[in-house]
């Protein structure tokens, strides 16, 4: 290819791909069809493929989600948007109930992929920024995503066109049209694997989504300082990759925990129990994490600011950790 | 236009050999039931058993218009839909007494099975109306493949104020896919009357809010049941679209076996005792002479010799293993979901 994408391109081109390789993918969703979605995730689909393969759906999320459910039973392999990952709590009850247990009470699983706008950095108030992952991935029988590279960002919806189970995209609206990359043709990223983004001695950052960015950039402060500051990015929040997990903090023996989403009952607690149980004589200090507090995504620029963890909050975390 | 369709044709147009077939499966569903009733005094049942006492015609009628290639999605009330399809009482016994040769396996309880390819049968859950959308998105699979298959599924009075009822029927009309959605009204959800749930009488007339034709009719006749249902049936595979069909009858237990349903007045148990279905269609087929009382009898042996069989096999079955626990939560049995710390 050779042409440098956005990170919403590279869903559009996987979306592109996938639905010209397999007959049996479909889109539904809201405003998905000439429109191309809210976000334009959609471009061009709708022209491409028709209407019987990018079908348009009224506001009623459990009924679009129960109706992917009934055309992945049939042998197709529905892609829901949601306008905004907010309103998937419209649809909870095919997701958890419904679509999450599928497999283990009958054995047919949901061929289903959930995808949509999640997160915030940009003024969208609590109604579209919420970061709803953990109530998935405390779901058993969904895997829950979140790319946090233009290249996982296409690498994981191919993975999760093609994976049998229901599994949770999640997109970073804040990332959308801020990443840039050049792809190769067939990018696939394995759901279930996290990778190490930066390597490093000195400490490990864990993160995901939008906050790869901003640890990375944290990561590059610190080595001013000196500090090689390991960042893996977890990519798939469940199921969860507690090797990876394990290697990094074997290899420098300091963690620190930071993610967009709120910190009671945020992937950190999750995290920081799989080392007490997997290497807790690896630990040389405190398992450290850096998130929200536990409020609601307020809309005022100064109060959203204060509710997200920034690089320099990062930085000051990783320092003070550093020093054990 | 929403519109109430009128009856096709009359009892006369079912084979003889159809009717028979009817009340072979009417009595059987009363059977496994009445069983099951003494194996949960027994102890035998673990958790909650449902019975679809009075409703039978409503399952077997339904189930017996469509055709093997369709798809069903019985409830918990609809175990003559279960039978009709080509479950046992064997898989029936074993999955009420949570055996490892359950058709699930153990992994859920009651009516909760199926199997999509050959039987046809989608799996319920406990949550209300999640199957019309569901079944909706089945008949546009079926639609958009080009496939003459219908779908079906049942709904009670309590359902129809479900959110998932109506957003599934909108995108129903919307896409006007063959789904037929049957309105169970057994004129309580649980413990609370029809009239304190909706102000709607005729709870079929709820889906005239989506243009889609609806029928109103007795659901302990398992002929209406029967007629109605495969007129729709037909209209639906003929690309007409969704139906929605109430069939008006009574619960004759309560919510679940330990609920003795004390606030269903008497009178009315009474009155719809005078109406049960077997007896109704007993009766026609004395009469019609497409059945002697010695061919009921034989057929009431069988079915009593069988039920006898499954419920011995189901209480001699084996429990499933436990290591089946951690299992089959994802397609990909790698995926272990916890190893407990104090075993590794």
């Amino acid at each position: 290819m050779g042409r440098e994408i956005t990170y919403l391109d590279a869903i559009n081109e996987a979306l592109h791909e996938e639905m010209e390789r397999d007959a049996s993918v479909l889109l539904l969703g809201q405003d998905i069809g000439p429109y191309g979605g809210a976000f334009k995730v959609t471009r061009g689909l709708f022209e491409k493929f028709g209407d019987q393969r990018v079908l348009e759906m009224p506001i009623a999320e459990n009924g679009i989600v129960g109706t992917a459910i009934g055309l992945a039973y049939m042998g197709m392999k529905p892609v829901v948007e949601f306008q905004f990952i907010d309103f998937i709590a419209c649809g909870f009850d095919q997701i958890v109930n419904f679509a999450a247990t599928s497999r283990y009470r009958w054995g047919v699983p949901a061929h289903i992929v959930l995808r949509g706008p999640w997160g915030g950095m940009v003024r969208g108030g609590m109604f579209h920024s919420r970061t709803p992952e953990m109530w998935f991935a405390h779901s058993p029988g969904i895997k829950v995503v979140a790319p946090g590279t233009v290249r996982d960002a296409k690498g994981l919806m191919k993975a999760a066109i093609r994976d049998a189970d229901p599994v949770l995209y999640l997109e970073h609206k804040w990332l959308y049209r801020r990443l840039k990359a050049t792809l190769d043709d067939d990018v696939v990223t394995p759901i279930g694997k996290a990778n190490v983004a930066l390597e490093g001695d000195a400490l490990t950052i864990i993160t995901y989504g939008a906050f790869l960015t901003l640890c990375l950039d944290a990561a590059k402060e610190l080595a001013k300082d000196g500090i090689r500051t390991e960042v893996v990015d977890l990519r798939t929040l469940y199921p969860l990759d507690r090797a990876a997990i394990v290697a990094s903090v074997s290899k420098t023996n300091k963690v620190m925990i930071v993610h967009e989403d709120i910190r009671f009952g945020g992937i950190a607690g999750e995290i920081a129990m799989t080392i007490n149980e997997e290497c807790f004589d690896k630990l040389d200090g405190p398992i450290v994490r850096v998130t929200p507090p536990d409020t609601p995504v307020p809309y005022s620029p100064p109060l959203e600011d204060a509710f997200y963890p920034n690089v320099g909050r990062i930085v000051k975390a990783a320092r003070k950790l550093a020093r054990y | 236009m929403a519109r109430k369709t009128q009856p096709a044709g009359d009892a006369s147009s079912i084979s003889p050999e159809l009717k028979r077939e009817m009340y072979r499966y009417l009595r059987l569903q009363r059977a496994v039931e009445e069983r099951a009733e003494k194996l949960y005094k027994g102890g035998h049942i673990h958790g909650g058993n449902f019975s679809g006492r009075g409703q039978e015609a409503i399952s077997v009628g339904t189930a017996l218009a469509l055709e093997p290639k369709d798809k069903i999605a019985p409830m918990i009330r609809n175990l003559g839909a279960v039978l009709v399809r080509g479950y046992s009482p064997k898989d029936v016994f074993s999955s009420f007494l949570a055996k490892a040769t359950s058709p699930n396996g153990g992994k859920d309880n009651s009516t909760h099975f199926g199997e999509v390819q050959n039987r046809g049968v989608i799996a319920c859950i406990s949550m209300l109306g999640t199957l019309v959308p569901v079944m909706t998105g089945m008949a546009l699979a079926a639609k958009l493949k080009k496939q003459p298959i219908v779908t079906l599924t049942y709904v009670g009075d309590g359902t129809t104020s479900t959110g998932e009822f109506h957003e599934g029927l909108n995108i129903a009309a919307l896409y006007q896919v063959p789904f037929i959605l049957i309105i169970e009204n057994n004129q309580f959800a649980y413990s609370t009357p029809v009239a304190r749930q909706t102000p709607v009488k005729d709870l079929a007339t709820k889906a005239a809010a989506y243009g889609i034709p609806y029928a109103i009719g007795d659901g302990n006749d398992v002929f209406e049941v029967y007629r109605l249902t495969k007129k729709y049936v037909d209209e639906a595979r003929a690309g007409g679209g969704p139906r929605v069909i109430e069939f008006k009858t009574l619960r004759m237990r309560g919510h679940a076996q330990h609920d003795p349903a004390d606030y269903v007045p008497r009178e009315l148990v009474a009155e719809w005792e005078k109406k049960d279905p077997i007896d109704r269609c007993e009766k026609a087929l004395l009469a019609e002479g497409l059945m002697t009382e010695k061919h009921r009898d034989d057929i009431i042996a069988r079915i009593n010799t069988q039920v006898s069989e499954a419920e011995q096999f189901a209480i001699n079955a084996p429990f499933p293993d436990p290591k089946e626990t951690v299992r089959g939560v994802f397609a990909d049995d790698s995926i272990v979901p916890y190893t407990p710390w104090e075993e590794r």
